[in-house]
C-alpha cells in the first residue's frame, strides 16, 4: 500500500485526542514519564553499588580490573552506534523515507544483537575464571576481602544483566517496528512509536554510559 | 470546538433521543467489557477485582482477630498466624488500597472532570488491568500453595535467604501490579496536563483532581524502587546473590531502605486520593467552596514531595546511624504539616455552611475525625525516644489503621456513595447507608482504639500470644471488628440491591458543581456530546443555588 | 514537529563527539590519578550523558514540561541517594559515643 493511500484512508489521531500536536506531546510526555520510573528502578542498583564501593573501594578496583576493558568498550562503542542510528531511523521515519526507516531499524538491531553477545560471551568467560558467584558456583579469589570481591560480581550481574533484559525488550519491540516499516507503515504522522521507541532505545544507552566506567574503570588499569 | 455546555449557567445539553444510550447499555457481551478501553468501564472491571480483594484481605483479618481473643494459640498455629496477617498485609495494601481509589474512582472521574472523552492512553488503561489480574493471580496462587510468612514487609534476611515460604510467588505477583500502578499514574498524569477543556486552567480544577495528580507522581517515582527490591529479594532467593546477605558484606538494612522509599511514599498513594474525595464531599454538603482552595490544592503536592524524605522514620530501631535517625525525624514532622492545612481547611469550609448529614458527608466527617487522630499518633511516633518504646506494638498497628481504614477507606467508602448515582444511574437507600457509616463508625473505633493502648502497655504486633493481662482488650478489639464486618456488609448487599431496584438518578441528584455532574447518568461512552468550554471557577455553589432559587435547572 | 529540524549532520557530528569521549575515558583510566580518576570519569560520562539527551533525545526542543519531569527525577534520584547515605555514611560517627574520648560514662557504651 503507497503511503499516500494509507494516509487517505487512515487518521493517525486517535479518537481521545483533538489533533495531532496534542497526541504527540501526549505521547512524548507519557514516554519521558515512563523513563522517570526506569531511571529510579536503575537507581536502586546504582544506590547499592555506591554504598558498597565507598565501604572498600580498593577491593572493587581489584575486582574491575578482572573485567575485560576490551570487550567493555567495544560495547560501549557498538552502543553509541546504535543509538545514531537509532536517532536516523526515527528521522527516516518522520521523513517518510521508508527505505531508510527499514535499514536503520535493522541496523540497529544487528549491533544491539552484537552487544548482547558480547556481553554473554563476556559472562561466559567470567564463568571460566570462577567470578560467577551465582546460583552456589565456587568463587576464585586469591587476593584479599573474598567477600567484598564476590559484592561486586554480585553487582556486576546484576546491574548489566538488568541492563541486557532492558535491551532485550527494546530488540523485541524493534522487530515488531521493523514489520509494521516493512508494510509501509510507521511514517510520517504515524511515526510516533518510531520516536518513542528511540527516547526508549537512548535511555538504555544513557545507563550503559554510566555502567560502563562505575563497573569497568574503577581503579586505573 | 464550540461549547454546548457551559457551566458558567449551568444549560444541560440536550442529547435528544441518543440521552437513552449510556457506557453501560453500549454493549453487553463479555467481549465488550473485557476488551474495553472506556475508562469508566474499565473502572467498573477494578471495582470488582479490588472488592474481591477486600473480601479475601477482610477474611485474613477475620481469623486474625479470632485468634487473638484468646492469649493462648487457640486458632491456629504460629506459622499460620504468620501466613495470616502477611496475606492481610500484601492484600489490603498493595492488591485493594493502592488501587482502590486511584483505579476506581479515578479511572472514572478524571476524564470526566477534566471534560475529556477518555484518558490519554486507553489501551494502556485496559492493559493496567490485565496487569494488577495478573499480579493478583502470582498472588493467589501463593497464598493457597501455602502461604508467605514473612509479613507484608519482606526483611531481609529473612524473606532473602531464610524462609521457607512462596515468597517468590508473592514477590512476583506484587511485581506485577506494581507496573499497573506506575501505568495508571502515567496516564492520570499525562491526561490532567494535555486534556483539560478549553478555559479549565489549574487552579479551576476540582481539588480530587490535584490530589489524583500528586497521587500520581508518588506512584510513578515511588513504585519502581519497590520494583528493584523486590527483583533483588528475588535473585538472591534464586540465583543465591548477596546484596543484602551480611556473610558477603551486604547490608541487609539496604533492604529497608529501598522498601521504605517506595512503601512510606505509599501510605501517601493510599491516603491523598481520598482526602481528594473529602475535598469534593465537603463542599457539596455545605453547599459553600472549600476555605482556601489553593492551600489544600497545594498541600497535595507538598504532601507527594515531603512523603519521599521520611522513610527512615520505620528504621529508627533498625540499626540506622542516629544521625540519620534525627534527620529523618525532623523531616517526619514536616511532613504532617500539610495534612495538617487540610484538616483545618476541611474544617474552616464548615464555618457558615449548611450543613446536610447525608452518608458522603458522614463518611467526611468520620475522616475527618479519625485521620485527624491517626496523624497525631504518627507524629508521636515520628520522636525517636517515643519509637523505641512502641515500635513493632500494636500503637503502631493501630496508628496506621487509623488512618488506612479510618481515613482511606472511609474516603472510599464515601467517594463510591457520592458518585454511585454517576457511574450506575441509581440511588442508593439513604436510610440503609447511613446506618451503614455509623456502624462502621462505632465497629472501627472499638477496633483500633484499644490497640493504641495494647501497644502502648507494650503488646508485640504479630505476635498471637499475649500474656493473660491483654486479652481484655484483645476481645475488646476482636468485638469492634465483629462490629466493622457487619458495617462492611451492609454497603455491599444495598449497592448491589440499588442496581436492579434503586431509584434512577439524574444528572446531578447532590446539586455539586463539576463537569462530571454536567452529563447524564450515567455518562454515554464518550461523556459530552461536545467538550465542554469552562468559564466559571471551581466550587460555584452559590451560584448553583441562587440559580435553583431563581427556578433554574442543575 | 519542532525537532524535525535537527539535522543528520547533527546527529553524526554528535556521534564523533561520543567517540572521543569514550576514547578519553578509557585513556584517563589508563593512569593513576588517585582520588581524580573518579571525578574525570563521572564527568566524561556526564558529558556523554548531556550529549545523548539534548540531541539524540531532542531535549533541547522539547516542551518546558518534559525539561521539568527529566529535572524532577534527578532530583529525586539525588534524594534516594542522599538520604540514604545520610545513614551509610555517618554509621561510624555512632563509634565515637561511648568510645575511649568519652569520660563520663563508667562503661563504654555497648
Amino acid at each position: 500500500m503507497s503511503d499516500e493511500t494509507q494516509a487517505a484512508q487512515l487518521s493517525p489521531l486517535a479518537h481521545q485526542f483533538d489533533d495531532l500536536a496534542q497526541q504527540n506531546e501526549a505521547d512524548d510526555l507519557g514516554m519521558w514519564l515512563f523513563l522517570c520510573t526506569e531511571l529510579m528502578f536503575f537507581g536502586g542498583l546504582f544506590l547499592a553499588y555506591t554504598i558498597y564501593r565507598t565501604r572498600d573501594e580498593a577491593t572493587f578496583a581489584a575486582a574491575s580490573r578482572e573485567l575485560e576493558l576490551l570487550w567493555g568498550t567495544v560495547n560501549t562503542a557498538v552502543l553509541l552506534t546504535s543509538s545514531l542510528t537509532m536517532a536516523l531511523a526515527v528521522h527516516a521515519a518522520e521523513t517518510r523515507h521508508r527505505q531508510k526507516l527499514i535499514v536503520f531499524l535493522f541496523v540497529t538491531m544487528l549491533l544491539g544483537c552484537a552487544f548482547v553477545s558480547i556481553k554473554f560471551m563476556e559472562y561466559y568467560h567470567k564463568y571460566l575464571h570462577g567470578l560467577m558467584p551465582l546460583l552456589g558456583l565456587p568463587f576464585k579469589w586469591d587476593g584479599t576481602s573474598p567477600g567484598h570481591a564476590e559484592m561486586f560480581f554480585d553487582l556486576y550481574f546484576v546491574m548489566t544483566g538488568v541492563h541486557a533484559l532492558h535491551m532485550l525488550i527494546g530488540l523485541g519491540i524493534m522487530l515488531v517496528l521493523l514489520v509494521q516499516a516493512t508494510r509501509g507503515r510507521l511514517l510520517g504522522g504515524f511515526s510516533g512509536p518510531v520516536r518513542v521507541t528511540g527516547l526508549y532505545w537512548h535511555f538504555v544507552d544513557l545507563v550503559w554510559v554510566f555502567l560502563f566506567p562505575l563497573l569497568y574503570l574503577i581503579g586505573a588499569r | 470546538m464550540t461549547a454546548l455546555i457551559e457551566t458558567g449557567s449551568m444549560k444541560m445539553p440536550d442529547l435528544g433521543p441518543l440521552s437513552k444510550r449510556n457506557y453501560l447499555n453500549s454493549g453487553y457481551t463479555v467481549r465488550s467489557w473485557l476488551l474495553t478501553t472506556d475508562h469508566k468501564r474499565i473502572a467498573l472491571l477494578y471495582l470488582m477485582s479490588i472488592t474481591f480483594f477486600f473480601v479475601l484481605g477482610g477474611a485474613a483479618a477475620t481469623l486474625v482477630r479470632l485468634d487473638l481473643m484468646t492469649p493462648q494459640a487457640d486458632l491456629v498455629q504460629s506459622e499460620t498466624f504468620n501466613k495470616l496477617f502477611t496475606a492481610h498485609g500484601v492484600i489490603m495494601v498493595f492488591f485493594f488500597l493502592v488501587p482502590s481509589i486511584p483505579a476506581v474512582l479515578g479511572n472514572f472521574l478524571v476524564p470526566l472532570m477534566v471534560g475529556a472523552r477518555d484518558l490519554a492512553f486507553p489501551r494502556l488503561n485496559l492493559l493496567s488491568w490485565y496487569i494488577y489480574m495478573l499480579g493478583g493471580l502470582f498472588t493467589l496462587y501463593a497464598l493457597l500453595a501455602g502461604g508467605v510468612d514473612t509479613g507484608w514487609t519482606f526483611y531481609a534476611p529473612y524473606s532473602s535467604t531464610y524462609s521457607n515460604t512462596y515468597v517468590m510467588a508473592t514477590a512476583v505477583g506484587i511485581f506485577i501490579t506494581g507496573f499497573s500502578s506506575i501505568l495508571t499514574g502515567l496516564n492520570f498524569i499525562v491526561t490532567i496536563h494535555k486534556m483539560r477543556a478549553p478555559g479549565l486552567t489549574w487552579f479551576r480544577l476540582p481539588l480530587f483532581i490535584w490530589s489524583i495528580y500528586a497521587t500520581s507522581i508518588i506512584m510513578v517515582l515511588g513504585t519502581p524502587v519497590l520494583a528493584i527490591t523486590l527483583l533483588l529479594v528475588g535473585l538472591e532467593r534464586i540465583l543465591g546473590l548477596g546484596i543484602f546477605d551480611p556473610r558477603l558484606g551486604g547490608d541487609p538494612i539496604l533492604f529497608q531502605h529501598l522498601f521504605w522509599f517506595y512503601s512510606h511514599p505509599a501510605v501517601y498513594i493510599m491516603i491523598l486520593p481520598s482526602m481528594g474525595v473529602i475535598s469534593e464531599i465537603i463542599p457539596c454538603y455545605c453547599r459553600k467552596r472549600p476555605f482556601g482552595y489553593a492551600f489544600i490544592g497545594f498541600s497535595s503536592f507538598a504532601i507527594a514531595v515531603f512523603s519521599f524524605l521520611v522513610w527512615g522514620h520505620h528504621l529508627f530501631v533498625s540499626g540506622q546511624s542516629i544521625y540519620a535517625g534525627m534527620v529523618f525525624s525532623m523531616l517526619s514532622y514536616l511532613v504532617a504539616i500539610p495534612s495538617a492545612v487540610k484538616v483545618f481547611n476541611w474544617t474552616a469550609s464548615l464555618h457558615k455552611g449548611s450543613i446536610s448529614f447525608d452518608t458522603p458527608m458522614l463518611y467526611a466527617l468520620g475522616f475527618v475525625g479519625l485521620f485527624t487522630m491517626g496523624g497525631l499518633t504518627g507524629l508521636f511516633v515520628a520522636a525517636l525516644a517515643v519509637d523505641v518504646h512502641v515500635h513493632d506494638t500494636y500503637f503502631i498497628v493501630a496508628h496506621f489503621h487509623y488512618i488506612m481504614v479510618g481515613g482511606a477507606v472511609m474516603g472510599y467508602l464515601g467517594g463510591i456513595h457520592f458518585w454511585w448515582p454517576k457511574m450506575t444511574g441509581r440511588l442508593y437507600p439513604e436510610g440503609w447507608a447511613r446506618l451503614s457509616a455509623i456502624l462502621i463508625f462505632i465497629g472501627f473505633n472499638l477496633t483500633f482504639f484499644p490497640q493504641y493502648i495494647l501497644g502502648y502497655l507494650g503488646m508485640p504486633r504479630r505476635y498471637h500470644i499475649y500474656p493473660p493481662e491483654f486479652q481484655v482488650l484483645n476481645v475488646m478489639s476482636s468485638a469492634g471488628a465483629s462490629i466493622l464486618g457487619v458495617g462492611y456488609f451492609f454497603p455491599l448487599t444495598y449497592l448491589v440491591w440499588s442496581l436492579y431496584y434503586g431509584k434512577r438518578a439524574s444528572a446531578n441528584p447532590w446539586r455539586a458543581t463539576g463537569l462530571e455532574w454536567q452529563t447524564p447518568s450515567p455518562p454515554p461512552t464518550e461523556n459530552f456530546a461536545e467538550t465542554p468550554i469552562v468559564l466559571d471557577e471551581a466550587y460555584d455553589y452559590k451560584r448553583m443555588d441562587g440559580q435553583l432559587a431563581e427556578g433554574g435547572t442543575a | 514537529m519542532s525537532h524535525k529540524r535537527s539535522d543528520i549532520s547533527i546527529y553524526v557530528t554528535v556521534y564523533v563527539v561520543l567517540l572521543v569521549l569514550l576514547a578519553l575515558t578509557v585513556e584517563a583510566a589508563r593512569h593513576d590519578l588517585g582520588h581524580w580518576n573518579f571525578a574525570v570519569t563521572m564527568a566524561i560520562a556526564g558529558a556523554k550523558a548531556v550529549c545523548i539527551g539534548l540531541f539524540f533525545m531532542h531535549l533541547r526542543t522539547s516542551t518546558p514540561l518534559v525539561k521539568l519531569v527529566v529535572t524532577a527525577s534527578l532530583l529525586w534520584i539525588a534524594i534516594l541517594f542522599s538520604l540514604s547515605l545520610a545513614d551509610y555514611w555517618t554509621r561510624d560517627w555512632d563509634s565515637l559515643v561511648g568510645g575511649s574520648r568519652d569520660v563520663s560514662r563508667s562503661d563504654a557504651a555497648q
